[in-house]
C-alpha cells in the first residue's frame, strides 16, 4: 500500500516538499508564511529538523495543542497519588481531564489516594466578581475534614485565577501554617499562559522546586538509608503501567528506584529525590527543568533514556549502567540477556507481519522520536513525525538520533495539514491522539492512539514491547480495513467498458 | 518472567504477576510513606457512616466528582448540528482540545472545532486580533458554510464583545460581509453544558430570525404549519433524533430538527473523512421561524431558547427527556394536538409492545430501588419511567439541577405511590451520592461512566445511561425516546438485573440451586 517504500529518497524529498507547498496554498498569506516555518523535509546530517517550534498556535487553524493547565494538572501533578489536586476555577477543565490520562496507581481511591477523582472549586459568577480566595481557603478546610489521609494539596489554576487577581500563594501559606506545615502547592498554570502544555510542565516543575524542595527541612531525618544505587525515574507517567514495566528492569539490574515522577508517585517520593545518585529521565520535555535544577542544586547527574523497543532499551540500560560500578554494568547485561528470548519471540512473531510498513506520528513530549526505534525493531519505517509542543532541543534530538533522511516534519500540525499529508503519503499506520483517531480511521487508515496507548499498554520496557508489537499488528492487519469500500463500488471498470 | 509472546498479557493481567506484586509492595513500604493500613481501613469505614454523610452534605465550597461540564461543550454540540458548520470557540485553545476529546471519547467519532488560541497578550489587550485572524483562517481552510462562535471563560472574564469583534472582523475582510457567523456568550462559570446548549441555539436562531446582528432585515413570520424539534444536549442524539424523524414521518408531520447532529456524530467508515455531515440546513434554520410550533425534548436545555421562540409567535411545548409509556404518550398527544394529525397506528402498536414487555418483566423490577444521576431532564425522564415500572427512584441527583427542578421532581414523586420515599438532590455531586448509597443503599445505580467508581466503592450495580459513556461502546446509536427507545431502556435495566441475579447464584453446591435457566 505504501508509496514510500517504492520511491528513492530523492523522490520522497521532492514529493514531501511539494506536499508542503500544496498545503500552504490553503492559508491566507500571513498564515502561510507563519506555517511554512513549521513544516520541513529532514535533511540527513543537519543538527535539527529545520522547523520553528514552541511558538504561538495560529487562531482558527485547529491546532491539536492543549494548555498550561493540561501540562500541570493533566501531566505533571495529577498522577501524584496521595495529594489532592484542586482544579481551581470553573468546572470544565477538571471534568474533561478527569481520569482521562490512565496514570495507573495503587491505592484506596478517595481514602489515601485521589488520582481518579475530580476536585474543583466549580467557580460561579460571584467567585469571578468577588474573587475566589475565601472559597479556596474553605475548600482546603473541607478537604482536611473529609479526606484526612491526604498528604498534601495542590491548587491547579484555571484561566480566571490569574485574570481576577486572586492570591492563591497567600492562601496556601496561611493554610499550610494552620495545618502544621502541610504541603500546599499553588500552581500558576492558567490555560492562557504560554503557547501549549509545555509551559504548564515548566511551571509545575518550578512549583515542585519552590514549594516542596525548598521547604524540606535540612534536619528532617531520612525516611530510608541511602545506597550507592539509588535512582529516580523522572518523566514517566505510568500510562497503562509504563513506569512499572520500566522500574522492574532498573531493579533487576541492581539499582534501587527511590522515586517515580510522577506516575504512581507520592509526595514522599518527590521529597526523597534529592537523595538519588542519578536521575533517569524519560520524558525530557516535561521534566528536564527539575532534572537540571537537581543537578545544579544537589549535584545529581541525569541521563535521558528510551525504553521503547529492545534496541533502545538495551542501549539505555547500558547508558544508565555506565554511571555505576561493574556490578550494575553486569546487571544490565544480565537483564538484556534475560529478556532476549522474549524479544526474539516477539519479533519472530510480529516482524513478518509488519516488515516495510510505514508510520506517521504526531504526539507530545518524547514520543515523536522515542517510539521510532520500537517501530524499526519491527521492521517498520517512520516517514513523518512532529511534536505537539516540542522545543528546538526536541527537534535536535530527533534529527541527531532518530529520523531518516527525507522524513516529513510538521510542528504543531493543523488538522488540515495532517489530513492532507496522510491522504497523500498513505502510511500504513498513523499514531496520534483521540482527536485524530477517528478522522484517519474514517479515511480507512489504521490508527493507534499514542498518548493513551489506545487504552492498552504498558509500552515501556521489555514487557511493554510485546504489547506494543501486538497492538501495532492488530491495528494494521485488522481485516476491517479491507472492507471500507463497498464491493459494488469496487466493481472492476473493464467489465463495464466491455458492456458498452 | 510474566510476559510472553505467544499469549501477550495486557495490563490487567501483567501486573498481577508475582514479580510485579513484590516490586509494588516494596515500593510502597520503603518509599511512599504509606498510611497505616489500619488507619486507611478505619477512614474507609468512617466514610460510609451517617456521621460522614452529614459532614459531606455540609460542604459549602468544595465540589468532588461533579456530574456536569461547562457551557462551551454544549455550544459546540449545538453548532455541529447545523449543515457545514464549524464551531469556533473564542478564548484559550486548551478548552477546545478538551471539548473535542470529550465528545470523541463518547461518540467514538471525530469532533471538529477550532479555537482563537488566545494567550497572555490577548489577556491584556483583548482577543480582537485572534478573532480577525481566526475567522479568516477557519473560513479559508475548512470552507464551512457557517462559523458558530462561543466563548471560553477566559474571553468572558476579560469581557470580549463578540458582536463587535465579529463585525470588525468582517470589516477587515476575514469573511464576507453576508457570511453567517452567529455567536453566543457561554461563560463556564454560569450554569453547565446544558446552559451552553441553550445559549448557542438561541444565538443561532436569533441570528437567522432577527436580522443577523443588524446586517439584514428581521424575518417576518408566515406560519407554515410545520413543527420544529429541539433535542437538547443528549448523549443518545444519534439514535434519538433518527427515532424522532421516524415518528414524525409515521405521523405525516412536516418538521424541522434544529441542531440535528445525528449524522455528524455517526459518519460511515468508507475511506472518506467527513468534517461535516447532515445537519439542519441554514435555510431550514431561517425558515424555522415560520413553523406553527416548537417542541423541546429537554426543558432545562431550552430555558431561554423556548421563550425566545414563543416570543416569535410559536406554540411551544417542553418535555423532560421523555422515557417510557406515559411520557411518550404525552409527547405524541401533544404532537397530534398541535398538528391535527392522528397518532399513527404503527406507533399505537409499538406502545402496546412496550406495555407488553413491561408487563412480562415487571416482576423483576417492581419494588426495586434505584439511584439516578445526570442532567436534570434525563433524571426526570428516567425517574418517571421507573415509577411506571413500579420501581422506586430513591435518590435522584443532578449537579446541574436547580431548586425548581428539585420541586418538579418532588411533585413527580408525590404523584405515585412508588415515589413515597424518593428524594431529589439538586446541585450535589457524586461524592454526595456516595454517602447516599452507603447510608441508604439501593439496588441499582443509573448514571454515566463515572458511576463505575460508585459501583466499585459501594457495590451498587451500575446501569450506564447518561453522558458521557466512555467505557462502553455504541450505546449512543440506540434511542431512548419513543416507545422503541423505552424498550431499549427497559432491556438495559433488565439485563443488569438478571446479570446480578446470576452473579449472586453461581457458586456450585452453595447458591446455584437458584442459578435458573428460565427467568
Amino acid at each position: 500500500m505504501s508509496l514510500a517504500t517504492t520511491q528513492s529518497v530523492a523522490e520522497i524529498k521532492a514529493r514531501n516538499k511539494q506536499l508542503i507547498d500544496e498545503v500552504l496554498k490553503v492559508y491566507p498569506e500571513k498564515t502561510a508564511k507563519r506555517r511554512a516555518k513549521h513544516l520541513n523535509v529532514h535533511e540527513a546530517g543537519k543538527s535539527d529538523c529545520g522547523v520553528k517550534s514552541n511558538l504561538k498556535s495560529i487562531p482558527g487553524v485547529m491546532t491539536i495543542r492543549g494548555c498550561a493547565y493540561a501540562g500541570s494538572k493533566g501531566v505533571v501533578w495529577g498522577p501524584i497519588k496521595d495529594m489532592i489536586h484542586i482544579s481551581h476555577g470553573p468546572v470544565g477543565c477538571g471534568q474533561y481531564s478527569w481520569a482521562a490520562r490512565r496514570n495507573y496507581y495503587i491505592g484506596t481511591t478517595g481514602i489515601d489516594t485521589f488520582v481518579t477523582m475530580q476536585f474543583t472549586s466549580d467557580f460561579q459568577e460571584k467567585d469571578i466578581v468577588f474573587g475566589g480566595d475565601k472559597k479556596l481557603a474553605k475548600i482546603i478546610d473541607e478537604i482536611q475534614e473529609l479526606f484526612p489521609l491526604n498528604h498534601g494539596i495542590t491548587i491547579q489554576s484555571e484561566c480566571p485565577i490569574g485574570l481576577i487577581g486572586d492570591d492563591i500563594e497567600a492562601v496556601s501559606k496561611v493554610k499550610s501554617k494552620e495545618y502544621d506545615g502541610k504541603t500546599i502547592v499553588p500552581v500558576r498554570c492558567e490555560g492562557f499562559r504560554g503557547v501549549s502544555q509545555s509551559l504548564g510542565h515548566h511551571i509545575a516543575n518550578d512549583a515542585v522546586r519552590d514549594w516542596i524542595f525548598d521547604k524540606i527541612s535540612p534536619e528532617a531525618k531520612p525516611a530510608f538509608e541511602s545506597t550507592p544505587y539509588d535512582v529516580a525515574i523522572i518523566g514517566d507517567y505510568n500510562i497503562g503501567g509504563d513506569a512499572w514495566s520500566s522500574r522492574i528492569l532498573l531493579e533487576e539490574m541492581g539499582l534501587r528506584v527511590i522515586a517515580q515522577w510522577s506516575g504512581d508517585g507520592s509526595l514522599a517520593e518527590l521529597e526523597a529525590t534529592p537523595k538519588a545518585k542519578l536521575n533517569v529521565l524519560h520524558c525530557y520535555r516535561s521534566m528536564n527543568y527539575i532534572s537540571r535544577h537537581m543537578e545544579e542544586k544537589f549535584g545529581i547527574p541525569w541521563c535521558e533514556y528510551n525504553f521503547f523497543g529492545p534496541s533502545k532499551i538495551a542501549e539505555s540500560l547500558r547508558k544508565i549502567a555506565s554511571f555505576f560500578d561493574d556490578k550494575i554494568k553486569e546487571g544490565a547485561e544480565r537483564v538484556i540477556a534475560k529478556y532476549q528470548p522474549l524479544m526474539d519471540a516477539v519479533i519472530a512473531k510480529y516482524r513478518p507481519r509488519l516488515e516495510g510498513k510505514t508510520v506517521m506520528l504526531f504526539v507530545g513530549g518524547l514520543r515523536p522520536r522515542h517510539v521510532i526505534g520500537a517501530y524499526e525493531d519491527l521492521g517498520m519505517e517512520v516517514v513523518g513525525t512532529g511534536y505537539e509542543f516540542g522545543h528546538n532541543d526536541d527537534y535536535q534530538r530527533t534529527a541527531q538520533h532518530y529520523v531518516k533522511d527525507g522524513t516529513l516534519i510538521y510542528d504543531d500540525v493543523t488538522g488540515y495539514e495532517f489530513e492532507r499529508f496522510v491522504e497523500k503519503i498513505q502510511p500504513d499506520l498513523v499514531g496520534s491522539g483521540i482527536k485524530e483517531k477517528y478522522v484517519f480511521q474514517k479515511m480507512g487508515v489504521p490508527f493507534r492512539q499514542m498518548h493513551s496507548w489506545d487504552y492498552s499498554g504498558p509500552y515501556h520496557g521489555y514487557d511493554g514491547f510485546a504489547i506494543f508489537a501486538r497492538d501495532m499488528d492488530m491495528a494494521i492487519n485488522s481485516p476491517i480495513w479491507k472492507k471500507t469500500r463497498a464491493p459494488w463500488k469496487d466493481a472492476p471498470r473493464p467489465s463495464l467498458m466491455a458492456a458498452e | 518472567m510474566t510476559q510472553n509472546a505467544e499469549h501477550v498479557l495486557d495490563h490487567f493481567e501483567l501486573f498481577r504477576g508475582p514479580e510485579y506484586q513484590q516490586m509494588l509492595a516494596n515500593k510502597k513500604a520503603l518509599f511512599e510513606n504509606p498510611q497505616d493500613p489500619a488507619e486507611v481501613e478505619r477512614i474507609r469505614e468512617w466514610a460510609k457512616t451517617p456521621e460522614y454523610r452529614e459532614k459531606n452534605f455540609a460542604r459549602e465550597a468544595l465540589t468532588v466528582n461533579p456530574a456536569k461540564a461547562c457551557q462551551p461543550l454544549g455550544a459546540v454540540f449545538v453548532a455541529v448540528g447545523f449543515e457545514g458548520t464549524l464551531p469556533f470557540v473564542h478564548g484559550s485553545q486548551g478548552c477546545v482540545a478538551y471539548y473535542r476529546s470529550h465528545l470523541s471519547r463518547h461518540f467514538k467519532e471525530p469532533s471538529s472545532c477550532v479555537s482563537s488560541s488566545m494567550t497572555e497578550d490577548a489577556a491584556v489587550f483583548g482577543g480582537l486580533n485572534n478573532m480577525i485572524d481566526g475567522l479568516a483562517n477557519t473560513y479559508n481552510m475548512y470552507k464551512p458554510k457557517m462559523i458558530a462562535v462561543s466563548t471560553t471563560c477566559m474571553a468572558e472574564v476579560i469581557g470580549d464583545d463578540l458582536n463587535a469583534f465579529i463585525k470588525t472582523a468582517k470589516e477587515k475582510g476575514s469573511v464576507p460581509n453576508e457570511y453567517d457567523v452567529p455567536f453566543a456568550h457561554t461563560p463556564a462559570f454560569v450554569g453547565s453544558h446544558v446552559t451552553g446548549y441553550d445559549n448557542a441555539l438561541k444565538g443561532i436562531l436569533e441570528h437567522f430570525w432577527d436580522g443577523k446582528a443588524g446586517t439584514a432585515p428581521k424575518l417576518a413570520r408566515k406560519e407554515n404549519g410545520k413543527v420544529n424539534f429541539i433535542g437538547g444536549f443528549d448523549g443518545y442524539t444519534v439514535g434519538n433524533i433518527r427515532e424522532i424523524k421516524r415518528i414524525f414521518e409515521l405521523m405525516g408531520i412536516e418538521y424541522t430538527i434544529l441542531a440535528d447532529n445525528s449524522d455528524v456524530f455517526d459518519t460511515p467508515t468508507d475511506g472518506e473523512f467527513r468534517m461535516y455531515d447532515g445537519g439542519t440546513t441554514l435555510e431550514d434554520a431561517a425558515n424555522a421561524i415560520h413553523a406553527k410550533a416548537t417542541i423541546s425534548m429537554q426543558q432545562y436545555c431550552t430555558e431561554k431558547t423556548l421563550p425566545f421562540i414563543e416570543g416569535h409567535g410559536h406554540e411551544v411545548a417542553a418535555f423532560n427527556h421523555p422515557v417510557g409509556v406515559s411520557a411518550t404518550d404525552d409527547f405524541l398527544m401533544t404532537l397530534s394536538r398541535i398538528t391535527g394529525k392522528p397518532i399513527a397506528k404503527a406507533l399505537e402498536q409499538e406502545r402496546g409492545r412496550l406495555v407488553d414487555a413491561m408487563a412480562d418483566s415487571s416482576a423483576h423490577i417492581h419494588g426495586k430501588k434505584f439511584a439516578i444521576y445526570g442532567d436534570p431532564d434525563l433524571c426526570y425522564g428516567l425517574a418517571a419511567f421507573l415509577l411506571e415500572l413500579g420501581a422506586e427512584p430513591t435518590h435522584v441527583l443532578s449537579t446541574n439541577g436547580s431548586k425548581a427542578w428539585a420541586e418538579k421532581m418532588e411533585a413527580l414523586f408525590a404523584s405515585s405511590p412508588f415515589g413515597k420515599n424518593c428524594h431529589a438532590y439538586p446541585g450535589k455531586d457524586l461524592w454526595h451520592m456516595r454517602s447516599l448509597l452507603f447510608t441508604e443503599p439501593v439496588d441499582f445505580l443509573i448514571g454515566n461512566t463515572y458511576g463505575k467508581y460508585l459501583e466499585r466503592d459501594t457495590g451498587t450495580p451500575l446501569i450506564r445511561i447518561g453522558f458521557p459513556v466512555f467505557d462502553r461502546h455504541h450505546h449512543h446509536r440506540y434511542p431512548v425516546w419513543g416507545y422503541q427507545g423505552g424498550m431499549n431502556v427497559l432491556v438495559k435495566i433488565l439485563d443488569k438485573i438478571f446479570d446480578e441475579i446470576d452473579k449472586n447464584t453461581n457458586v456450585p453446591a452453595k447458591t446455584d440451586y437458584s442459578f435458573d435457566i428460565i427467568r
